[in-house]
């Protein structure tokens, strides 16, 4: 008999492993020091925002190895640290104002490679270095802004509709509104029930009051929007932090995990993301202009818009951000120009209404407030002082009356309109958020990890590549092929995944050495049992690789069991363990049973009593 | 082939099963009473602290730092030196109403006492209690469904005999592991835990390496007692759970050399684990069936697999 698989079964195998070689190809070229600028609000990148930089860095005669623009991001790489570095602060100067300019690790991936969309394996913090939070958020707070909201809801309601009540007091969980009467206690009642949804509404008779509830479903979407919308806050001021490729993402129901690559300073991480910021609308005073020595006139304040342009604001509030429910963005009915639409809870709407009533045609600004507190260094000690950055975001003419629902126009650009409404939404933490556990890993630190983790790997491959190549000879080449195939199969996998490798991961790595071996051994022990039964070589083959099967398809799937088991538990590094893993025990499946009986096929299995050295 | 000599086997396995087995109880008796009694010492992973790793210019004196620490109002610290005399590891108590930046400044302020020995900091890690509780719940439920897992797969591809067999035999590892770290009170963490999970696969699939064989020979030998086929299996999968357990034990050993003190507990586990589950997949797995009364007729049932005659 002959061993042999048909043509088509070859090319597919063969296919898989040049796909394997490919993909795993981008994690062996490293990566550039450079320097990432991202637009700010409103700011663009395009030809020309290359050109400036170009233009920049060649006043200040730095040489970059490449400067590449796409959609979103101009990015330059370099041969060294220190030119990035230098040239960071050049670029921050000169265009630092539309601009975020950040330090970045760009994957060397060369063009061909990126042409077919291979992309190198993505570092962990453990091997990069950088700080990472888990904040958790706090619920409690979340449900009982939520319901301090209703009261407030009710109490305009109420008022409009000139119910006269005594009280409205949360109470605990509940809502208690309190009435003089029976009568108008029910009058409330339905009034509330057709005006307020979500609320579950009893009546105590006996103290003529309301007992107001929130719903389950409310309750949860308060807890969920709470957690969602803390997420936007922190993705928008990690943005402003300019770290280049931030991960903040939910974790369990209340948690969130923000990783900050490469950033060393955690003072100045927590202070932005701790930062409050909040949102007034002021009516613009077009009665006086701005004086020559920059004084404003009485009841008035002046302020600055993004562009540094100084505009003269009335001193009385409108209505605080607090009281912005919910701002999405769009397109205006009637102009077809861009909006951001904005929903304010009841006392914001009554007050709007009172303000616009009486002021149709003039202007009114939004003007955003963030508290950002600082830390320098004076004299060796810190210094912690809070900072009040106060900017006009907008302008518009009031042209009609408008309440409770409005919509701001007057914007240049979709992209404004977008920006604007995730700042009224995102603008401050929904609920107060606590920081639960926070790890911080030194650059250094990343790197004589990476270095250890390669290491022990390179390490424990030769060593088993050399015992299996001198139990088994000519079968051990083959397995030890085997093995080089399957490290990139896992490699090209997590590239194409755009997994995290972590010092777990790579462990996973090395142990997947050892354990997907073990396939070849068990197909090998195998043969050589069925030599010493005296059977052909070629029979032995056969033997060996048919009966090893369902051993090794057993064994696999119990270790995947482990494995994926590990999923569970895993947070950050060890579900980097238990990826490698999963992938390596799948993949080794198909390694060592196909490529191994590939590659024995074509030494040994066209011929007819030869001798295996095994 | 079909009839088979007085003795097929090299070695008795089961012929000394009685000493293996009472070797494991005693151990396992051992890890048992050193976890009651001490308990593991779990890393802030699980407690809840934070962890400070700072490199000293000169080498450090740890009782100082640890007196230092204390006066300082933080109770009980754990400091310790790794690797160097330069590079010291604290480990503190949840803090209350203490911690990050806030934190950091006060023990690196401590630290920097003695100005003519200034420590760098490279890492610090903060959990909260809160965390670690829930990590406990989750880690827990992780082992128990791995074991539950694995009990129902062996079960379906054996025989319930078996899968107890492989379980208890499963569980037997993970007790020695915990044992060991127990016993000699070294750091536990979440890495550690993944070894003891990933070692429940492992020794499993050592195991179920012998079992396979086991029940194939039961089909292929026709005669023979059920000790003696299992001796068999046991003698002919052995050079193949050698090989296999001393190139796993290489990788790891590389790892627990020269991968670094993060991953070093890790390795340690996994060393153990490797020794303790190719013995246990050799011994105990195969004793503990063959007690709870395997017999061939469990696993002649069906299963049209003809193998045995089916050769080329």
């Amino acid at each position: 008999m002959r061993n042999r698989y048909p043509v088509w079964k070859n090319l597919l195998i063969l296919t898989v492993l040049a796909f394997g070689i490919i993909y795993s190809l981008p994690n062996f070229f490293g990566e550039d020091p450079s320097v990432q600028l991202s637009p700010n609000r409103g700011a663009k990148v395009d030809q020309s925002t290359a050109i400036q930089v170009e233009k920049l860095l060649a006043d200040a005669k730095l040489k970059a190895k490449k400067v590449e623009l796409n959609d979103k991001r101009v990015l330059v790489r370099f041969a060294d640290t220190d030119s990035q570095i230098k040239a960071e602060e050049i670029l921050k100067m000169g265009l630092g104002d539309n601009y975020t300019v950040a330090l970045n690790l760009a994957p060397a991936t060369p063009g061909w490679l990126r042409a077919v969309n291979a992309q190198p394996m993505y570092l962990g913090l453990d091997l990069r270095g950088g700080v990472h939070f888990m904040l958790q958020v706090d619920m409690d707070a979340a449900v009982l802004q939520a319901q301090e909201r209703y009261a407030e809801d009710i109490r305009t309601l109420l008022r409009e509709n000139k119910i006269r009540y005594l009280g409205v007091e949360r109470d605990k969980s509940t809502i208690l509104v309190k009435f003089q009467d029976g009568q108008t206690m029910a009058q409330a009642r339905e009034v509330i029930k057709k005006e307020i949804r979500g609320l579950q509404l009893e009546l105590v008779e006996a103290e003529n009051t309301v007992k107001v509830k929130i719903g389950e479903v409310e309750i949860r979407e308060v807890r969920k929007l709470a957690v969602a919308q803390n997420i936007t806050t922190l993705r928008n001021r990690v943005n402003e932090l300019g770290v280049a490729e931030p991960v903040i993402q939910q974790q369990g129901e209340d948690r969130i995990v923000v990783q900050l690559p490469g950033v060393q300073d955690t003072a100045r991480a927590k202070e932005i993301l701790g930062a409050t910021a909040t949102l007034e609308f002021r009516l613009v005073d077009s009665e006086h202009v701005i004086g020559p020595d920059d004084k404003a006139p009485l009841g008035s304040r002046i302020y600055s818009d993004r562009s540094g342009r100084k505009i003269l604001l009335q001193r009385k509030i409108i209505v605080t951000g607090d009281q912005v429910v919910d701002a999405s963005s769009g397109l205006d009915q009637q102009s077809g120009s861009p909006a951001v639409f904005i929903s304010l809870n009841g006392t914001g709407a009554k007050k709007m209404a009172d303000t616009t009533k009486e002021n149709i045609g003039k202007a009114m600004a939004v003007v955003y407030i963030e508290n950002k507190t600082e830390t320098r260094e004076l004299n060796g000690e810190k210094v912690t002082s809070k900072k009040k950055v106060e900017e006009v975001i907008n302008v518009a003419t009031i042209r009609d009356r408008f309440s409770k629902r409005f919509q701001i126009t007057g914007l240049d650009t979709t992209d404004e309109a977008r920006n604007l409404a995730l700042l009224l939404r995102a603008g401050a933490l929904a609920a107060p958020v606590d920081i639960v556990e926070e790890r911080t890993v030194g650059p250094s630190l990343g790197k004589e990890n990476i270095e250890q983790g390669e290491r022990s790997f390179l390490i424990g491959f030769a060593l088993v590549a050399v015992v299996v190549l001198l139990y088994y000879k000519a079968f051990g080449v083959i397995a030890n092929l085997t093995l080089v195939f399957n490290m990139a199969l896992i490699m090209a996998i997590l590239s194409m995944l755009q997994a995290t490798l972590t010092l777990p991961g790579i462990a996973g790595f090395t142990l997947t050495v050892g354990m997907a071996v073990d396939a070849n051994v068990l197909i090998y022990e195998r043969i050589k049992e069925e030599l010493r039964n005296g059977v052909s070589p070629q029979a032995a083959i056969y033997a060996g690789f048919d009966r090893a099967f369902a051993t090794i398809f057993d064994s696999h799937i119990t270790n995947l069991l482990a494995a994926i088991m590990l999923f569970g538990i895993g947070s950050g590094p060890v579900k980097g363990f238990a990826v490698t893993l999963t992938i390596g025990i799948i993949t080794s499946l198909f390694t060592a049973v196909t490529c191994t009986r590939m590659m024995v096929n074509w030494v040994y299995g066209e011929k007819r009593g030869v001798k295996l050295w095994i | 082939m079909n009839q088979p000599a007085p003795r097929l086997y090299k070695i008795d396995f089961l012929g000394k099963r009685h000493i293996a087995v009472w070797a494991s109880v005693i151990l396992s008796i051992a890890a048992i009473v050193s976890l009651a009694a001490q308990g593991l010492n779990f890393a802030i992973d699980f407690t809840g602290g934070t962890v400070v790793e700072v490199e000293f210019v000169s080498p450090a004196d740890v009782v100082q730092i640890r007196q230092n620490l204390e006066t300082n109002g933080f109770n009980s610290p754990m400091v310790q030196l790794f690797g160097t005399t330069r590079d010291v590891l604290i480990r503190l108590a949840p803090q209350e109403n203490l911690k990050g930046e806030e934190l950091k400044n006060r023990v690196m302020g401590i630290l920097n006492h003695d100005s003519a020995n200034r420590a760098e900091l490279h890492r610090i890690e903060f959990v909260g209690p809160q965390v670690g509780e829930d990590l406990v719940e989750d880690s827990g439920l992780a082992l128990l469904y791995a074991s539950i897992g694995i009990l129902i797969y062996v079960a379906l591809r054996f025989e319930y005999r078996f899968s107890l067999g492989a379980i208890l035999a499963t569980l037997h590892d993970v007790i020695m592991i915990l044992g060991f770290f127990s016993v000699l009170q070294l750091e536990f963490d979440l890495s550690v835990l993944a070894a003891v999970l990933t070692i429940m696969g492992y020794s499993l699939n050592d195991t179920i390496v012998v079992f396979d064989r086991i029940r194939e020979n039961f089909r292929k030998l026709r005669r023979g007692e059920v000790v003696e086929v299992m001796n068999i299996s046991i003698n002919e999968t052995l050079n193949r759970t050698l090989m296999t357990s001393f190139l796993t034990f290489l990788t790891v050993l590389a790892m627990a050399l020269f991968g670094g003190e993060i991953i070093h507990n890790f390795a340690i586990a996994l060393l153990i684990g490797i020794v303790v589950g190719t013995y246990s997949s050799i011994y105990v797995a195969s004793a503990l069936a063959l007690k709870l009364g395997v017999s061939r007729a469990d696993l002649l049932v069906p299963e049209k697999e003809g193998a045995a005659d089916n050769r080329p």
